[in-house]
């Protein structure tokens, strides 16, 4: 039962845009607690080594999506990775395809904005109270449980950019939408709740180029919640263009 | 320099009762400017690691009485019952809302809302979202909410002071996280939606942006805090980390047993009908101390635990109803419950106590309302019921909204001057503590400190003599904690600026948990003191208020609103 240690090199990107022209690396010597993540690595430095060193986190249980950085490279929670994952040294850098605040901040203004195009909320014809005629008498809408698993998994996201950290695309192309962005506005036309599918189709195919999207896949693998967002764009993809097809035949825009 | 911006509110905090609270006005009001500002982006706030459900009548076999008598009872009879009354009347449509916003319930075959059973709770009410209803309730809000060009967001901006004159509070002064820059963002009234301060303690299923800040901004403001004795432990956390597993696992059938593979909690028989692992929250937690003390614990290397055992159910109902209990289970401490034992003991979870706020969501000082864990209306009293929480931050969330935007429209403008003023000197005191490279404290080390006082005096039992010790102590770090020592000096992302500013707040809050603790002779809710093991309405039947003075926490009382629920011995 007694607590294991050992040393354990971790090489962490420091960043200050007042001193520092490019990014720099720092090393830390930390003795490494066997069912530590790596976030508790980065907490140690924090509160015994260095406590200049800035980067995010909070809910230490994977649901609040804060702590996404690159180790030794690839996207991760650092609260769900565990540090036995990594033998000798490790490599903590901001999250890739941002720019960099500080340290292990990452400027996440571009992908708020993109989150806010693609009209992440339920869309009605109506107002609510010339709707109360699709409302049950508890003033819900009726939902199958099928129904709803046909959203469900897209509704999973936690906004942690892993996959935009991860995606060669949004690497060349900074106008992409991006996978999250994309799966939580499929997420919505998918729910039987909603009727904006065409405002959002009309977004993803326009500005929001989701045809750039070459399916390369890594969005999902690097999803730590599974949520599967190139899924959701091959099939955000199909529907973009049956609409846009169907706006050729029914000139007032189909759907 | 200060910046200044000038809107119809301000809303501090970007939960669930600060986006309710935010969506509410704004929606009531197109013309109107609604600033959110929150020390995090929203859809980190805390309300995202909310598990199990939340509670609002929708069953035929269910009645707003026994809702309300429910809630009453749990509380101990300390909750005011005109605000539960209110309460347990608002929930159903509000949830219902959360529903039309997109919120992903989970449903019943005929597409109706389903609902299971929580602790404390006669029948099934509380709705969810698989065990992940914090998470969806938050991101629901914060996604309808972005369609309201009104709202006008500060995201990571960490709030510092109140600015108030004339008695009244007309916004607030703010350190933008990311320039170092500070701000006056003015209102002609402000909600605190900043949620609780689990943090003050060692062990709490609370992540770390849990650390009390409406509640210090209140207090240092002359606003009292009520019930700050009271201080929830969830029965079932994982040993070491403190991750919540959620009281639906027991909602859904799960067991809890002890090392001797007992359901231990059939002998206690504090479940309500015949399930007895369904206890309220104080109850099971003091159960499972006691069968630690009894020596029918496990042990590992973090103490003392016992188990949920969910093996019975099975991986189709555990993959269906409890999937992320599944996954945290897996990830932090390698235990699949289809098969084996979670490890678990009690752990803080929630403040009873917070800012002193009626039914109408205000506080007693003009212009400032609050809502949700931040506030104390009081509708959990002595002991929340699970899942009633989450719908407290949307029924109080609207309340407030509605009532800081009809005070905004009845009240004139203050002098913008004077408050930016007051934002000025409060960015000077800020900016003097940032890599400050003097003082003799180092931050985490009298964290530390604070988090072992309050959780050797202020555990699930109490005694005098350990009460003491933590008022004393607490007394001693808040005073210690006026020389901290920065090394930091950057202007950006100055996360240490940042935790320094959190732990001074945590430190006022530890004392007046402290000291309110020690004041209460009585046994009631989460308060169990050894030395006064019962209920005694006689001479504590009365809320705790905590005013701030330079020696600390001047203590006073309030009545309790009493309604139709008299108080009787609360057996389950």
């Amino acid at each position: 039962m007694a607590i294991e240690t050992r040393m354990l090199t971790v090489e962490i990107t420091r960043f200050d845009p007042d001193r520092d022209e490019v990014p720099k690396t720092q090393e830390y010597q930390i003795p490494a607690q066997d069912d530590w993540k790596v976030l508790d690595a980065i907490n140690y430095i924090k509160d015994e080594v260095d406590s200049s060193i800035s980067y995010r986190w909070s809910c230490r249980m994977a649901v609040c999506g804060s702590c996404g950085m690159m180790l030794n490279g690839e996207p991760k929670l650092t609260c769900k990775t565990a540090l036995s994952d990594y033998d000798s040294k490790l490599k903590i850098e901001p999250l890739a395809n941002f720019p960099i605040v500080r340290d292990l901040v990452v400027d996440m203004d571009g992908f708020m904005e993109k989150f806010r195009k693609v009209k992440p909320w339920i869309v009605r014809a109506k107002e609510r109270a010339e709707d109360m005629e699709n409302l049950n008498e508890k003033g819900t809408f009726s939902q199958s449980p099928a129904q709803l698993a046909s959203f469900k998994q897209f509704s999973m996201c936690i906004n942690c950019l892993l996959c935009y950290a991860a995606c060669p695309v949004v690497a060349n192309e900074p106008e992409f939408i991006g996978p999250a962005a994309v799966a939580l506005g499929h997420r919505y036309n998918l729910d039987t709740r909603d009727e904006g599918e065409a405002q959002r189709n009309a977004i993803f195919r326009g500005e929001g180029t989701v045809f750039s999207c070459s399916f390369a896949n890594e969005c999902s693998e690097v999803c730590p919640k599974n949520v599967d967002p190139a899924a959701a764009l091959n099939q955000a993809k199909l529907a973009a263009v049956v609409d846009w097809a169907k706006g050729l035949i029914l000139p007032r825009g189909g759907a | 320099m200060v910046q200044s911006s000038r809107h119809d509110i301000v809303i501090v905090g970007g939960g669930a009762a600060g986006l309710r609270a935010a969506i509410q006005a704004a929606e009531a009001n197109p013309d109107a400017s609604v600033a959110l500002v929150s020390k995090v982006y929203p859809m980190r706030s805390h309300t995202v690691s909310a598990e199990g459900g939340a509670a609002a009548i929708a069953r035929e076999d269910d009645s707003l009485e026994l809702h309300g008598f429910d809630t009453v009872k749990g509380s101990d009879f300390l909750g005011d019952q005109d605000v539960i009354e209110y309460f347990v009347e608002d929930a159903p449509r509000e949830l219902a809302l959360l529903e039309n916003w997109g919120c992903p319930w989970s449903r019943n075959d005929d597409g109706s809302v389903a609902t299971r059973a929580f602790g404390g709770m006669t029948t099934k009410r509380t709705w969810y979202a698989t065990d992940k209803v914090g998470f969806h309730m938050l991101h629901a809000l914060f996604q309808h909410s972005m369609r309201f060009p009104n709202i006008v967001r500060y995201d990571e901006f960490f709030v510092t002071k109140l600015l108030v004159e004339d008695g009244s509070c007309q916004g607030v002064a703010a350190l933008e996280i990311r320039t170092g820059e500070f701000h006056a963002i003015l209102g002609r009234a402000v909600i605190l939606a900043t949620g609780g301060a689990g943090k003050i303690f060692p062990f709490t299923t609370n992540g770390t942006i849990k650390t009390g800040d409406g509640m210090a901004l209140a207090y240092r403001a002359g606003v009292p805090l009520k019930d700050m004795e009271f201080v929830q432990y969830h029965p079932t956390g994982l040993p070491g980390t403190g991750i919540l597993i959620t009281e639906a696992a027991r909602g859904e059938g799960g067991y809890l047993r002890n090392n001797k593979d007992e359901r231990f909690l059939v002998e206690y028989d504090y479940g309500v009908g015949d399930k007895a692992e369904l206890g309220p929250r104080d109850m099971v937690s003091r159960a499972i101390i006691q069968e630690f003390e009894a020596g029918r614990g496990f042990e590992n290397r973090y103490g003392s635990y016992c188990a949920v055992d969910l093996r019975h159910l099975g991986e189709k109902h555990i993959d269906a109803k409890l999937p992320f209990v599944r996954e945290l289970a897996r990830t932090y401490i390698g235990v699949d419950p289809v098969h084996e034992y979670i490890p678990i003991r009690p752990v803080v979870h929630y403040m009873m106590g917070g800012v002193d706020t009626d039914i109408t969501a205000a506080t007693p000082m003009p212009g400032l309302y609050a809502a949700g864990e931040v506030a104390c209306g009081s509708l959990n009293g002595a002991n929340r019921l699970g899942s009633n929480s989450l719908t407290e931050c949307l029924v109080f969330g609207a309340v407030a909204g509605r009532n800081a935007m009809a005070f905004a429209r009845g009240s004139s403008e203050g002098d913008p001057a004077r408050l930016v003023a007051q934002a000025g000197e409060e960015a000077a005191r800020v900016e003097a503590l940032r890599g400050n490279g003097k003082g003799a404290e180092q931050i985490s080390s009298l964290r530390v400190e604070m988090n072992s006082a309050v959780e050797a005096g202020c555990g699930v039992y109490r005694q005098q003599d350990s009460m003491a010790v933590a008022a004393e102590a607490t007394r001693s770090i808040r005073q210690r904690a006026a020389d901290l020592n920065l090394k930091d000096t950057s202007k950006v992302f100055n996360t240490e600026l940042v935790t320094a500013l959190e732990l001074l707040n945590m430190v006022e809050l530890a004392e007046t948990l402290a000291v309110s603790a020690l004041h209460r002779k009585e046994s009631r809710g989460a308060h169990t003191c050894r030395d006064y093991p019962t209920r005694d309405d006689q001479n504590f039947l009365y809320h705790t208020l905590a005013h701030r003075t330079e020696d600390g926490p001047r203590l006073d009382r309030k009545d309790v609103n009493l309604g139709h629920w008299e108080p009787q011995e609360r057996k389950y």
